[in-house]
């Protein structure tokens, strides 16, 4: 870590400041008699003409982009190559996903399980990201992306057993549904507060730094979790500290019902970047392969230069924000149509996959009847399930089980053996 | 510590003419003993004492003047002392400062010569009721030292209460002059580890035992060694906060850390409470073991999130995969003339949370033990110091400075054993039910004063014990009455165990008493006198000092309460 103890403040000594004017303007203006001025922070060529920096740029950031919406790749992209078995697999995972998030939104429907909130639209985030990183790479999520925890290997009854909490949950019942956590899968724990993952993020940063892996650290946000204070806080000190985290926004456009346009006045998130000294890139959010290509890309910056990298994913939350939300409340129907069909990802790439002679509509039955199945069976496998035991309402509350805890237990279990009748006969005890 | 406004007049006044005595700290002048009475005296003066004239201790003792003068040119030297040992120095004389800042003629002499006979008779009433004379024994030309040293231009700027100034006798120049940076006291070390310690100033606790071979230690040398040896033990542990690096600490509590330890070790931060909270909660989330310093507590209402939300449930929401094993310190609770945003005591919101252990040392040992402790702990831990104890200095025996000392959380300590009334207290509450027990015992009431250390986990078998042993209990705390920890106390005493809908029959006590490991009795039986309960006042912290002195609970507060308890008091009405 570069450290500087109040260099700056001393006049004469400040190094080289980086000129980030790109106007040509200031060429003119800057001339050998007037030199550049000694700030704390660096020196600094000054202007005589007033001028402030515009609060939109002319031209809004380009996004990213590699296939069109047909899927052909669009002439002169550049991207990562993706072999014939990532590919398919990529696609079958967004299957996948999407089935999930169907099957699972109507259990809760049905009163199943008490909360869901599904990816629909952002499948292609979820898992082009999970492709394009390792596994060593740790996952600070949001909430909306549970692909990543599919491409690792978390199977349909894992996390059935979460959504109905079970005794087979690992988080032993703990949390609501969705709210998955696998440290074996190097996907820590969602938390419902936003964005506080991301101050964490350049913590846990710190902390991998003195492991010297090939690893990075990645930190979900939606567009409502970036005027959030931590995500100020989360990119200033992951900056400042040079702690290697790949800071993903996934721009879809809703922070439940609040549009972008009353979220935020700048160039969406990707400006944002800048303001705290991070590269960033905006992709396509719904373009399997250029996020694909974005990533891998961002990850290899973030691993070789140790520094953080933002990259804003451009999408449309398809779906509702969760099962407590009907959000044809606030957007008209037909938009929701129009992204759920015409801009959806899955058929997109799927186009793309297929023209490839990889995959067929055949195939494509297939999988979708046997997802379906998997699915079923593993909620009424989790149905079944016991649910987790007494003694798991007292532990990890802290280290080790405190004596009031203790006493505290005990006394429960007297109760029940003294009053049976009057407690589930589900909870094992 | 913080001089109030009032006082700074004198203080500066008297800094040139009378030896300032600290407990710890030599005589300054050369000059001829003092007659006149020095700035602070010692508590037990106040009681009895009207006409103001000083204690037997405060003698004047000089310190040659060749060794002052030698620790006048390491006075100026640079500051903070690279790579030595963290605990001691004795660069800083104050002495020496005091005369250089009157010559360097601040332009201060004058107006104060003016007021200097009206404010002497004010000062004496002020000092007789002085509410803690304690807190003004650290006032420090350790202060001006500081700022004569590398840090008397405007980057050594505080962002801490006690670096802000407020003059209420404000139009004369010092206003300017001392402010000038706004850079109030930054204490130093000062060496309190040598036999001289004890020919110095006041020992405001009579009741501690002194022998011309007692080692002596401030609260905030204590807090220093213990962050010295834990992170030199285990190099997972490192320390972030505002200004714990450069700045050798807001309170001086991390001096010299970041030379031995490095930047890597000891992170300097941008002021975002809730940013370095998280990175802090993140870090330890992937193994590493940080000390997060905050400023005071009340910055970390804007932290608050990540100690509850991300540090103290997540061990739990995770069931077990994610382990915090974070400190959270800092000091808590009234300083000195700070104001509302600087006073509150947050012993009892942190110890309301399920998944932290919350600490509150008050001696030195305590804070050696306990702070280690609290590192060691794979537990998040809310560490709650107090300003006005940092230099405050405590005998400490050999076995708290070996550095595998450490204290167990969740135990209370019996500070001084009696059998007429239980006190129960925290921090800095400590040391004033413990001058309340000494006047109380002339009174013949014994008083049994516990110092409990630990707000979570509470020491309740301590607590029942002693109520069963005395029959009375007063509780003292510092924060606000409603919900505080007084109100838990008294509930302790009750039935401990308080499941909804679950009534317990005796034969279940004699299960949790066959089975517990150790006994938690119900012990409201055992009172003979209602609860007495003494906080704060329920109103945001005033600045005035007078008001602040109501604000809080004073000594003679305690004194009440006991003889309350004891049915000793005149009537309920003249309690006021």
């Amino acid at each position: 870590m570069v450290f500087r103890r109040f260099e700056s403040a001393r006049a004469g000594e400040a190094e080289e400041a980086v000129t980030y004017s790109t106007s040509d303007d200031d060429d003119e203006i800057y001339d050998a008699e007037n030199k550049a001025i000694d700030f704390p922070g660096g020196r600094v060529a000054f202007t005589p003409q007033i001028k402030f920096i515009s609060e939109s740029p002319d031209k809004r950031i380009p996004c990213y982009r590699v296939l069109d919406d047909d899927g052909y790749p669009i002439a002169g992209s550049t991207y990562e190559q993706v072999d014939k078995e990532t590919a398919v697999k990529m696609y079958k995972s967004m299957v996948t996903l999407q089935i999930m998030d169907t099957i699972f939104y109507e259990a809760q429907r049905q009163g199943r399980i008490s909360f869901y909130l599904t990816s629909m639209g952002e499948e292609a985030i979820n898992i082009a990201t999970a492709a394009a990183l390792s596994f060593d790479d740790i996952i600070l999520p949001q909430y909306r992306e549970p692909g990543i925890l599919l491409w690792r290997g978390f199977t349909l009854q894992e996390f059935a057993n979460q959504c109905f909490g079970t005794k087979d949950d690992y988080g032993k019942g703990r949390q609501m549904p969705i709210h998955y956590g696998s440290k074996q899968h190097n996907f820590f724990t969602i938390s419902s507060p936003i964005a506080t993952q991301l101050p964490q993020a350049a913590g846990v940063a710190y902390s991998l730094k003195m492991d010297n892996k090939e690893a990075c650290v990645v930190a979900f946000t939606g567009d409502g979790g970036t005027s959030e204070g931590d995500f100020h806080a989360g990119m200033n000190f992951a900056a400042v500290m040079e702690a290697p985290v790949l800071f993903i926004c996934r721009n879809n456009g809703w922070a439940i019902s609040t549009p972008v346009s009353e979220q935020f006045r700048s160039d969406g998130v990707v400006v944002k970047g800048q303001a705290y000294g991070i590269r960033s890139i905006r992709v396509d959010g719904n373009d399997t392969l250029a996020v694909y290509s974005a990533i891998r890309a961002a990850r290899e910056m973030v691993i070789r230069e140790q520094k953080p990298v933002l990259v804003e994913a451009l999408t449309y939350r398809v779906g509702h924000h969760s099962t407590s939300d009907d959000s044809t409340k606030y957007r008209p129907l037909d938009e929701i149509e129009h992204w759920k069909t015409a801009r959806s990802p899955l058929a997109r790439f799927r186009k793309w996959v297929q023209r490839n002679g990889w995959w067929n509509d055949e195939g494509e039955t297939e999988l979708r009847g046997s997802i379906r199945k998997q699915l079923l069976n593993a909620i009424q496998v989790a149905e079944k399930t016991e649910k987790p035991s007494l003694e798991d309402l007292f532990t990890d509350v802290y280290d080790n089980l405190p004596l009031n805890l203790h006493e505290q237990e005990k006394s429960l279990r007297e109760t029940i053996k003294r009053h049976q009748k009057d407690f589930p006969s589900d909870v094992p005890v | 510590m913080v001089v109030p406004a009032r006082l700074w007049p004198i203080f500066l006044q008297r800094q040139e003419e009378f030896p300032v005595h600290k407990h710890n700290s030599p005589i300054k002048k050369d000059s001829t003993p003092t007659k006149k009475e020095p700035l602070l005296h010692d508590m037990d003066d106040d009681d009895n004492n009207t006409s103001g004239h000083h204690h037997s201790l405060k003698a004047s003792k000089t310190i040659p003047e060749d060794s002052k003068g030698k620790e006048a040119e390491k006075a100026k030297g640079e500051a903070p002392s690279k790579g030595s040992s963290i605990a001691i120095s004795e660069e800083h004389m104050k002495p020496q400062v005091v005369k250089e800042e009157s010559s360097k003629g601040k332009g201060k002499n004058s107006p104060k010569e003016s007021t200097k006979a009206k404010e002497d008779t004010k000062m004496k009433e002020e000092e007789e009721d002085a509410f803690t004379e304690k807190d003004y024994e650290d006032v420090d030309d350790d202060y001006d030292d500081e700022r004569m040293i590398g840090h008397d231009n405007d980057d050594a700027f505080a962002r801490s209460p006690s670096f802000r100034v407020f003059f209420k006798d404000s139009g004369k120049d010092y206003h300017n002059d001392i402010g000038k940076n706004d850079s109030y006291k930054v204490p130093s070390d000062v060496d309190a580890m040598s036999p001289k310690s004890l020919e110095q100033g006041i020992r405001v606790i009579a009741s501690r035992a002194f022998s011309s071979t007692a080692k002596e230690m401030t609260v905030r040398d204590a807090l220093n060694s213990a962050l010295d040896e834990e992170m030199s033990a285990d190099p997972k542990v490192f320390l972030m906060g505002e200004e714990v690096g450069e700045y050798q600490g807001a309170y001086k509590i991390t001096k010299g850390l970041l030379d031995k330890y490095g930047p890597e070790r000891v992170v300097d931060t941008p002021i975002t409470e809730a940013g370095f909270a998280g990175i802090g909660v993140g870090a330890a989330y992937y193994g590493l073991r940080p000390v997060i310093e905050f400023m005071t507590f009340n910055f970390s209402m804007q932290a608050i999130d990540h100690i509850i939300n991300s540090a103290a449930k997540s061990n739990y929401m995770s069931a077990g995969q994610i382990s915090v094993p974070i400190v959270f310190r800092g000091p808590n609770g009234a300083a000195a003339g700070v104001g509302a945003q600087h006073s509150q005591c947050y012993a009892a919101w942190f110890g309301a949370c399920p998944g932290l252990k919350v600490l509150v040392p008050y001696s030195a040992e305590d804070a050696r033990g306990l702070l280690k402790a609290a590192i060691r702990d794979p537990d998040p831990v809310v560490f709650l110091e107090n300003e006005l104890l940092y230099g405050e200095s405590f005998p400490v025996s050999a076995e708290v400075l070996d550095s595998s000392f450490c204290l167990p959380i969740g135990k209370a300590k019996i500070e001084r054993e009696g059998k007429d009334v239980t006190i129960t207290t925290f921090s800095k509450m400590v040391g004033y039910a413990l001058q309340a027990a000494e006047i109380l015992a002339k009174e013949g009431i014994s008083a049994e004063v516990i110092n409990l250390r630990s707000i979570r986990p509470l020491d309740r078998s301590t607590i029942n014990a002693s109520v069963r042993k005395t029959n009375r209990l007063v509780t003292v705390e510092e924060g606000f009455p409603q919900h505080g920890v007084g109100a838990e106390i008294w509930f302790s005493l009750s039935l401990s165990l308080s499941l909804p809908g679950c009534v317990l029959s005796f034969y279940t006590y004699v299960h949790l008493w066959l089975f517990s490991a150790s006994v938690v009795e119900e012990s409201f039986g055992y009172l003979d006198a209602p609860v007495e309960r003494i906080s704060g006042a329920d109103v945001p912290m005033p600045y005035a000092a007078n008001l602040e002195r109501l604000a809080v609970p004073q000594v003679d507060d305690i004194v009440r309460a006991v003889k309350r308890a004891c049915y000793r008091s005149s009537s309920l009405a003249a309690t006021a």
